[in-house]
C-alpha cells in the first residue's frame, strides 16, 4: 500500500522541485532573446531601470504609453501628464508544461508582453483584466519609476550628442508629434 | 528561419529550423508551426525597424509569416491575472 501511494507522490514531488541554477540559465537564455528582439535602447532600459515603455498604437504621439514590468500588470500612462491611466492585469501561464511549472523566466514575459502590445495590443488589452490603479502596483512606486525614466531619457539624449540631434531633427518637434505638426 | 519557443524553466527553446524556399524544409516548419498553433500557443515574428523602432507582427498562419523573416516565437496565450 505504501509503494501505490509513494508512486503516486513521485511525480508531485519531482514537478515541485525548485532549481536556482536551471532558473538562472533559462533566465539568462530569455535575456539575449529580448535584447535580439527589442532596439538596444528598450533592452538597456531594461538593464537599468527594469521595465520597458511602450509607446500605445506603436506610435509616440498617441499620447498613452505602457510599462512593461516581469510578471506584473501593464501600466497604463499619459506620457504627456504622466498621470497614470490603468493597470492591465495579464500574464502568459503556461499550461502545458508541468514539469517546470506555468511562470515563463522574467525576460520572457516582458519581451511576451512587448510582442503581443507591438503585434495585436487590442488582443492582448482584450485578455487581460482592466483596473483602477494601484490594485497590484503601488502608484507611488510607478511615478517615481516615471521620474527615472525621464530622467534616464534625458541622459540618453544627451550622450547621443548634437550630431545624432541635428540628424533626426529638432527636439521639440519630436515632442509634439506627426499629429501635432501637421495640424500646425 | 527558426521557430523557436519560450518556455518554462528553460528559456527559448528550438524547435525547427529550415529554409523555407527548400520544400521538405519548408513542409517542416509549417508542420511544427501548426503544431504549436494546435497547442494553443501564440506566434509573434520579430520584424525590421520601422521610423527607428523594432517591431512585431502577430501570425496566425504560416502564409502570413514573411519569407524572409528570421525567426518565429512561440509563447503562451495572454491571460487576465
Amino acid at each position: 500500500m505504501f509503494a501505490r501511494w509513494a508512486a503516486r507522490r513521485r511525480p508531485q514531488i519531482r514537478a515541485s522541485r525548485w532549481d536556482p541554477g536551471r532558473e538562472l540559465r533559462a533566465e539568462r537564455r530569455a535575456r539575449e532573446l529580448l535584447r535580439s528582439v527589442v532596439s538596444a535602447r528598450e533592452a538597456e532600459a531594461y538593464e537599468r531601470l527594469g521595465f520597458i515603455s511602450v509607446p500605445g498604437n506603436g506610435d509616440p504621439a498617441s499620447g498613452y504609453a505602457y510599462l512593461i514590468y516581469p510578471h506584473r500588470p501593464l501600466i497604463a500612462y499619459d506620457t504627456r501628464t504622466r498621470e497614470l491611466l490603468c493597470e492591465y492585469c495579464v500574464g502568459f501561464p503556461d499550461r502545458s508544461e508541468a514539469e517546470f511549472g506555468q511562470r515563463l523566466p522574467d525576460s520572457d514575459d516582458v519581451l511576451a508582453k512587448w510582442m503581443a502590445l507591438r503585434g495585436g495590443e487590442r488582443d492582448l488589452i482584450a485578455a487581460a483584466n482592466m483596473h483602477l490603479p494601484g490594485r497590484q502596483v503601488d502608484p507611488q512606486q510607478v511615478r517615481r519609476d516615471l521620474v527615472c525614466l525621464r530622467e534616464w531619457q534625458a541622459l540618453e539624449e544627451r550622450r547621443r550628442g548634437p550630431l545624432e540631434e541635428r540628424r533626426r531633427g529638432p527636439l521639440e518637434e519630436r515632442r509634439q508629434g506627426p499629429l501635432a505638426r501637421r495640424a500646425a | 528561419m527558426k521557430l523557436v519557443r519560450m518556455q518554462p524553466g528553460h528559456g527559448d527553446v528550438l524547435l525547427a529550423e529550415g529554409d523555407p524556399e527548400i520544400a521538405s524544409d519548408e513542409e517542416e516548419l509549417i508542420e511544427e508551426f501548426r503544431r504549436q498553433l494546435e497547442l494553443g500557443m501564440w506566434a509573434a515574428v520579430p520584424t525590421g525597424q520601422r521610423r527607428g523602432r523594432r517591431e512585431a507582427v502577430m501570425v496566425r498562419d504560416f502564409d502570413q509569416v514573411p519569407r524572409d523573416a528570421e525567426r518565429v516565437v512561440f509563447f503562451p496565450p495572454a491571460a487576465g491575472g
